[in-house]
């Protein structure tokens, strides 16, 4: 089993395909699920305090907007996690997004430039390619150890 | 409970979403969040003008043209994005002049870091809620009765007694102990009117020491300066009807109000660094070796661009101030410079963030330093008016406000 980033880190279609395949996704969700439910920290609803920003310096320096290092403290620890990544380089906004683009094209580097097999792909716009978006997911799932 | 809509990007990431809503809970306000429909967000660009590449943003924007579309959603709105993001940037101002311009539903925007506390926001929200809450004491044109206000600034402390409309007597002290300085300048101007302090009938308090001073003196109003100062300005300079605009350089921040009709419709209150403040001033002035009192008339004798200075920095501005007198510039030239520095990081930093319509009004303690209005006139293109007691303006915004409560 390996450890799959996906990008946008909230799609619930790559999530779901990643795990069909018997992969773990890598996803935004759970890290902030980690803090919703963490009862130690009081800055409900995400529980993210001022020190998010400060762990996020680790993935963008301090002139960096501090929402974006903010949103870095959560996903940045996910793609040092991953083992392969997929990117959908054109997702619409229902795809799912983290909310600023600017963070979403750091993610993107990121992860392209990790050194792990990377799936790049573009949002199916019709029946046929949607049939060969998945097979494409499969077949590079199906490639990893 | 009056609602503050929250449109915002990244305050949640940045760690100070319970900052937002400590302040907001200090005043008695909750913050609401409008909703909206899915394809209000992906078609934003056909009632707002624009998408950007940002979800949060476009959210942002679909929220405020709901309010617009239904004002009834929220009293109040406070726009909040990143600092140093130049998108948001972008996008913080226009939902400000978007709301502003198609409702009457007061605005406040700022730029935040993870840094920012309910202290620092404390005073803006106070002032958001109090347009909401007291509109009607804020449209009081007329002071009645004997009243007093007292406003303890971070570098000094101004009272003034009112009467029937006429400031009857004044009193400033430098601000050392907050409560001994409010008692000293409230004396003073308590002499000056001939007045005991059983005569007066009212007291209304305002500034930084507000609510220290304003339970010492058992005051009626205790209120935050952007309200009080702007009422006091529009009051003095007699341009209570119709739009006006306030520039208050203070020892320690700066202000810009947009007002209407005496109540303000939109603000920034700002102050990165001293180098944008009246200490930057005091400096210049003691480093020239004038006193502070003289150095606008020095100022005005002066050319600006015959020195280079930039206070975008206190440390770097002193550093120009040194470095053009060791190449001997003159003196005069450095005074207008310093004036045009700070002038113009208020017109960069400030008024960039409110529509300033004419009259244009200059007040607190600066405004008599008589080059920094005339730098402001030379980057604005339009006169600005100094009224008289520019630097009581609190004072006399807090004495005119409190007389509203005497008839409640």
């Amino acid at each position: 089993m390996a450890k799959v980033i996906i990008y946008p880190t909230t799609s619930l279609i790559l999530a779901d395909l990643v795990d069909r395949m018997g992969h773990k996704a890598l996803v935004a969700p759970e890290a902030v699920r980690d803090r919703v439910t963490n009862p130690e920290i009081k800055s409900p609803p995400l529980n993210i305090t001022p020190e998010e920003p400060k762990k996020g310096l680790k993935y963008a320096a301090v002139d960096v907007p501090s929402g974006i290092r903010g949103r870095m403290a959560l996903i940045g620890p996910l793609i040092e996690e991953a083992d392969a990544g997929i990117i959908l380089d054109d997702p619409g906004v229902l795809t799912g997004c983290a909310g600023c683009n600017r963070t979403n094209e750091l993610v993107r580097l990121l992860i392209k430039t990790k050194g792990i097999p990377v799936l790049d792909l573009k949002y199916p716009r019709d029946d046929t390619e949607a049939r060969g978006f998945v097979a494409r997911i499969k077949a590079f799932l199906e490639g990893l150890k | 409970m009056i609602r503050i809509a929250e449109l915002a990007c990244g305050a949640e990431y940045s760690g100070i979403q319970r900052e937002i809503e400590r302040a907001a809970e200090t005043v008695g306000a909750k913050l609401v969040y409008p909703e909206v429909d899915l394809d209000d967000i992906i078609n934003v660009e056909k009632k707002f003008g624009i998408s950007v590449s940002s979800g949060d943003l476009n959210l942002a924007m679909a929220r405020a043209t709901r309010i617009v579309e239904n004002p009834d959603l929220a009293d109040a709105v406070i726009v909040m994005t990143c600092f140093r993001c130049a998108e948001a940037a972008i996008i913080r101002s226009e939902i400000r002049k978007y709301i502003h311009q198609n409702s009457k539903v007061p605005v406040l925007s700022y730029s935040f870091t993870e840094r920012t506390t309910a202290e620092t926001l404390l005073t803006r929200v106070e002032a958001l809620v109090t347009t909401v809450k007291y509109r009607s004491l804020l449209a009081r044109e007329k002071q009645t009765g004997i009243t007093a206000g007292i406003d303890s600034g971070s570098t000094t402390t101004k009272s003034v007694i009112m009467r029937d409309n006429q400031v009857i007597g004044t009193g400033w002290v430098p601000t050392t102990d907050v409560i001994k300085s409010a008692e000293d300048a409230y004396n003073a101007a308590l002499k000056a009117s001939d007045l005991k302090a059983d005569d007066i009938q009212a007291i209304g308090t305002t500034g930084y020491g507000r609510f220290l001073i304003g339970k010492h003196f058992n005051a009626k109003l205790t209120q935050e300066e952007i309200t009080v100062n702007s009422k006091g300005a529009v009051f003095l300079a007699n341009a209570q009807k119709g739009p006006a605009t306030v520039i208050d350089i203070g020892g320690m921040d700066n202000k810009a109000i947009a007002v209407q009709d005496g109540i303000p419709g939109g603000f920034t209150m700002g102050g990165i660094c001293a180098g944008a403040s009246g200490r930057f001033l005091e400096l210049t002035a003691r480093r020239l070796g004038v006193d502070i009192s003289e150095l606008g008339k020095l100022a005005l004798k002066g050319n600006y661009q015959n020195v280079a200075m930039n206070s975008y920095c206190i440390v770097f501005g002193t550093q120009s101030l040194v470095n053009s007198l060791s190449m001997g510039c003159k003196p005069e030239d450095v005074a207008m410079a310093a004036c045009h520095s700070v002038a113009e990081q208020v017109y960069e930093q400030q008024l960039q963030e409110v529509d300033v319509k004419e009259p244009v009004v200059m007040v607190g303690g600066t405004s008599l330093v008589e080059g920094l209005p005339k730098a402001m006139e030379q980057l604005l293109g339009i006169k600005v008016i100094v009224p008289p007691y520019a630097q009581y303006i609190g004072a006399v915004g807090a004495a005119l406000l409190v007389s509203g409560l005497l008839e409640a």
